[in-house]
């Protein structure tokens, strides 16, 4: 029953009494308990509590005093720390860590009456772009189960997809939610640095984490958005803007939308496939009355190779804490650091450990200057090239990836290859800024993403072009045979 | 033996006395249950955020103005790396480069051993969080307390080349910084509960040689004592080892208390690469001109000025200027007598003598002091000058006023009322207490006269005794004298 139902549509049938929230809620654990296609999107779900919130939210809807996703199921990726069960992050070191408290995120969830009805699965510590780096297996992509979900959210992303839940919670480091929203063909939004509080998000850059909503329609995203967003005095790095508002979110017409489309992602590292059908819904786009224009953005030809200095780099000072010492599992050696040698050796995986290598490296006496100063000039330096551009324009586009979905097991080729997927995602981060994908099309029967980038602090009026945007270009869904839930 | 010259770059960490740590809101203390002030912050739990205590940087930049330093306009925390079981994220957050601290390049004056005053530069003043602390012993194991763990403190490092060159100078100067730190109030300055600890380097070299010798550091040094005792120590390990060719090893040593002397703990070539890179977590903290003047005019008279005009318009003496400024509390409390039209000299001597006896026998402070507050007020302490002062109240007495005072807060004229303690001058009076004295005690007249002058303070303590002290003793001497050589 409610498979592809939008959360807007069904925080109005709970609001209507069409639908009990609790039904909902168990039909909804079902679901993810039957795990249709095998797509293992979801690590743990606390029934119980589920139900308990389930309850409470009814009580709400009830008494009059539900908000917009007053309870509706939301899907949280394993990195955001919710008090009950565990918090595993991905990976076997954390197997067992019960967080003592709720993320941010979680507690503005809670607020809003949304029902918590599992944590879903990524890459470890949000390292990947494939979900295959879990300690807990790949997740499957509802459109062709042999193909990847994409990460490192791909379990919040193929939940939504395929229809298990209408929202969840992911977190976009590099790409991490655009990036598998464009595999599986939803809406991922990832704001600008500082709207969302990072408090209760599992550290990977901190610099460039933040913490964002899958959805199946723009609508759904925004509200999610500003459900999580607003200042909080827990966090240091908040911007003091108040929630992302949804006021004008369907007041923004297409005609006279400035777009400018960097012609350093429209290379050959983009599929041609996935570039044609970028090109139609760009066209589209124009008919409707936006520009789109080529711009130069030389310094975005660095953005992976920057990224790649500037988030391990930081990885391997957030992840010093994994020590086995005070929390997560512990493997026993002959003193102190034999401990934490074991613990660490045994219980990260392959990426993690790799990362943290090149991380520590690129902070060391006599490489700082070379490697990680430099990296922080270049992003300084394609920051001011892009607010150049973003000043006369309204948007940044591209395709989300330049890819469609590949197979489980393809990403294993190699390294450089898989790291260079995130060519089109990487510089919103580097930059802070607001970046969401939007499905526009398919190609080999694969979703497309575009990927549209606005202005740090423009959160509202990139969510109102998108609007429109999703307007024009309609959705896209995974076809019922593959795993979809209808 | 050939001459060597000494020199001493010093590290001071000061816990600042904030009522909670340094990014979270977990309450600061000295002893407790082991972890019973911890939160996911302070032990480092994945997703824990860091946001900074504003009463702390406040004191911090307090403090770096206070030793005349520069303040940085922008200053940014940075992660320092390394893994310790004491700390919770495996790194420290703390700030570091030559321009970044809260303050720097400032300086403070203590007195040479030469004799005058001397400038000891200081290079860096900034902010970092605490460690945990060790507890060897739990179980047969080893057990982590964490309630210091992200506790405040304040790094003030001396300038290089060192200005301090002797063990007695770097004790001076950690009396003085401590001394002044406690009186702006920054931080409680406790050096045996660790809220004040000392790291000097130590290096020396013969006379006439310009080029400083290896150094080696010295830490575990609880008290100014044990920092010039471990000096010297290491002074003279130092020249030991140049005397007989052999090399001084850049190393840390440790201070054992007990064996007064140092032993090898780490050397230089296992000290780690820390990795330093700006916090990603925290934003920079930006200084403007009208925030430091609001930290400058809150900021009280620091006590070499004051010490000044106790000697300058009090007419102290240097040594007693001195003792009056040893805690801003009291030097303020002696300075309100002194507004309340006091003799410097008469409540400076009340105030070292009956005063801090009581205060210390009671475990009472002046207001603003370490204690309960003190019954006593200015107004008290001048009152009880007066009446000294006008002759109304005798030496002896005026002790016993005092005391009451201190045990009942009533003002001393009042005390001397009740207990009829005001003293006996009035001529007549004292005319026919002689008369008595005299009239009761013949054979002692006669002994006078024969030429036993004792008898005279005899006769005096008798008076005293009948009078409970409060007989003018000059006076009563006088009239005894008069008539005693009359007839
Ligand atoms: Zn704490």
């Amino acid at each position: 029953m409610p498979g592809w139902a939008t959360a807007s549509e069904l925080a109005g049938r709970l609001r209507s009494r069409e639908l009990g929230c609790v039904e909902l809620t168990r039909e909804t654990l079902n679901r993810i308990e039957e795990d249709p296609g095998g797509l293992g999107a979801f690590l743990s779900s606390d029934r119980g509590e589920a139900l308990r919130a389930a309850e409470e939210a009814q009580r709400m809807l009830d008494a009059g005093t539900a908000g917009p996703l007053t309870g509706v199921p939301l899907a949280v990726k394993d990195n955001i720390c919710v008090a009950e069960g565990v918090t595993t992050a991905g990976s076997r070191l954390l197997e067992n860590f019960v967080s003592p408290y709720d993320a941010t995120v979680i507690e503005k969830c809670r607020e809003a009456g949304m029902v918590i009805v599992g944590k879903t699965n990524l890459d470890e510590f949000g390292m990947g772009s494939s979900n295959e780096n879990s300690a807990f297996g790949p997740v499957r992509n509802p459109w062709n189960p042999a193909l990847t979900a994409g990460g490192s959210s791909g379990g919040s992303a193929a939940a939504v997809a395929a229809g298990i839940v209408p929202l969840s919670l992911g977190s976009d480091t590099g790409g991490s939610i655009r990036f598998p929203a464009a595999l599986c063909g939803i809406v991922g939004f990832k704001p600008t640095y500082g709207r969302v509080s990072r408090r209760g998000l599992v550290a990977f850059a901190s610099s460039l984490d933040q913490i964002g909503p899958f959805a199946r329609s723009v609508e759904d995203a925004a509200l999610l958005a500003h459900t999580i967003s607003g200042d909080d005095p827990r966090e240091a790095r908040m911007r003091t803007e108040a929630p992302i508002s949804l006021g004008g979110l369907r007041d923004r017409p297409l005609s006279g939308l400035r777009l400018a489309w960097p012609q350093q992602l429209a290379g050959p590292e983009v599929q041609p496939s996935i570039r044609a059908t970028f090109e139609v819904a760009i066209s589209r786009l124009i008919e409707a009355g936006c520009t789109c224009e080529e711009v130069d953005l030389p310094m975005i030809r660095h953005g992976v190779s920057t990224y790649y200095i500037i988030a391990p780099s930081e990885a391997s000072s957030n992840l010093a804490r994994y020590d086995g010492i005070r929390f997560g599992r512990q493997v026993e050696g002959t003193d102190h650091v034999a401990t934490v040698a074991k613990t660490r050796g045994a219980l990260l995986g392959h990426e993690v450990k790799l990362r943290i290598i090149a991380g520590t490296y690129a902070l060391s006496a006599g490489y700082h200057d070379a490697y990680f100063a430099k990296a922080q000039r270049v992003r300084q330096r394609m920051t001011l090239e892009m607010d150049e551009v973003l000043a006369q324009y309204d948007l940044i586009v591209s395709p989300t990836s330049p890819v469609v979905a590949f197979p489980i097991g393809s990403a294993e080729m190699d390294h450089l290859t898989l790291k260079q997927l995130d060519l089109c995602t990487i510089p919103a981060n580097l930059g802070g800024y607001p970046s969401l994908s939007l499905p526009c099309g398919l190609a080999e029967g694969l979703p497309v993403g575009l990927g549209l980038t606005a202005q740090r602090g423009m959160d509202e009026s990139l969510l109102a072009a998108a609007w429109s945007m999703e307007q024009e270009l309609g959705s896209v869904m995974p076809p019922s045979d593959a795993g979809g839930v209808r | 033996m050939a001459r060597y010259r000494t020199s001493v770059g010093i590290e001071v960490h000061a816990e600042l006395s904030t009522r909670s740590k340094m990014f979270c809101r977990c309450p600061v203390e000295f002893g407790g249950e082991p972890n019973s002030r911890v939160c996911p912050v302070c032990l480092g739990l994945p997703g824990a955020l860091p946001v900074p205590n504003r009463s702390a940087v406040d004191l911090a930049v307090r403090a770096a103005l206070a030793l005349d330093c520069t303040i940085a306009r922008e200053s940014v925390f940075h992660r320092k790396s390394y893994f310790y079981p004491d700390l919770p994220k495996g790194y420290q957050t703390t700030q570091f480069g030559e321009t970044n601290p809260i303050g720097y390049g400032g300086g403070m004056e203590i007195e040479a051993d030469e004799g005058g005053v001397k400038r000891i530069r200081i290079r860096r003043v900034h902010l970092e969080e605490d460690t945990g602390k060790l507890i060897h012993g739990i179980e047969g194991g080893t057990g982590i307390d964490y309630n210091r763990a992200g506790v405040p403190l304040l790094e003030i490092v001396t300038d290089f080349p060192p200005d301090i060159t002797s063990a007695t100078e770097a004790r001076r100067y950690v009396q003085k910084l401590r001394d002044l730190l406690v009186w702006i109030g920054v931080t409680h300055g406790k050096m045996e509960q660790g809220g004040l600890r000392c790291e000097p380097n130590v290096s020396i070299r013969p006379e006439g040689n310009d080029s400083l010798g290896t150094k080696t550091e010295l830490k575990n040094l609880n008290s100014t004592r044990s920092l010039q005792v471990g000096i010297e120590f290491e002074v003279a390990r130092q020249a030991r080892l140049l005397e007989s060719g052999r090399p001084v090893v850049q190393e840390t040593r440790g201070w054992d208390e007990q064996t007064e002397s140092s032993y090898a703990m780490r050397a230089k070539e296992d000290e780690d690469d820390y990795r330093y890179f700006v916090c990603p977590d925290l934003s920079p903290m930006q200084f403007d001109d009208a925030y430091l003047e609001h930290v400058r005019a809150t900021l009280p008279k620091l006590p070499d000025t004051v010490r000044e005009r106790f000697v300058n318009e009090y007419g102290l003496a240097e040594r007693d200027a001195d003792r009056m400024i040893a805690d801003r509390a009291w030097a303020v409390w002696f300075d309100a007598c002194v507004a309340l039209s006091g003799s410097p000299k008469a409540v400076l001597n009340w105030m070292i003598s009956d005063f801090a006896k009581l205060l210390n026998e009671s475990g009472q402070a002046v207001p603003g002091g370490e204690g309960e507050p003190t019954l006593v007020t200015p107004e008290h302490l001048v009152e009880l000058t007066r009446l000294i002062a006008d002759e109304k109240l005798g030496g002896k007495a005026a002790k016993s006023v005092f005391a009451e005072t201190f045990r009942t807060g009533e003002p001393p004229g009042e005390v001397v009322t009740r207990l009829g303690l005001a003293q006996v001058s009035d001529p007549e009076e004292i005319a026919s207490l002689v008369q008595a004295i005299l009239g009761e005690n013949r054979p002692l007249v006669e002994e006078f006269r024969a030429g036993k002058s004792q008898v005279l303070g005899f006769l005096v303590g008798l008076a005293m005794q009948r009078t409970n002290g409060r007989v003018h003793a000059s006076l009563f001497q006088e009239e005894l004298l008069r008539r005693l050589t009359e007839d």
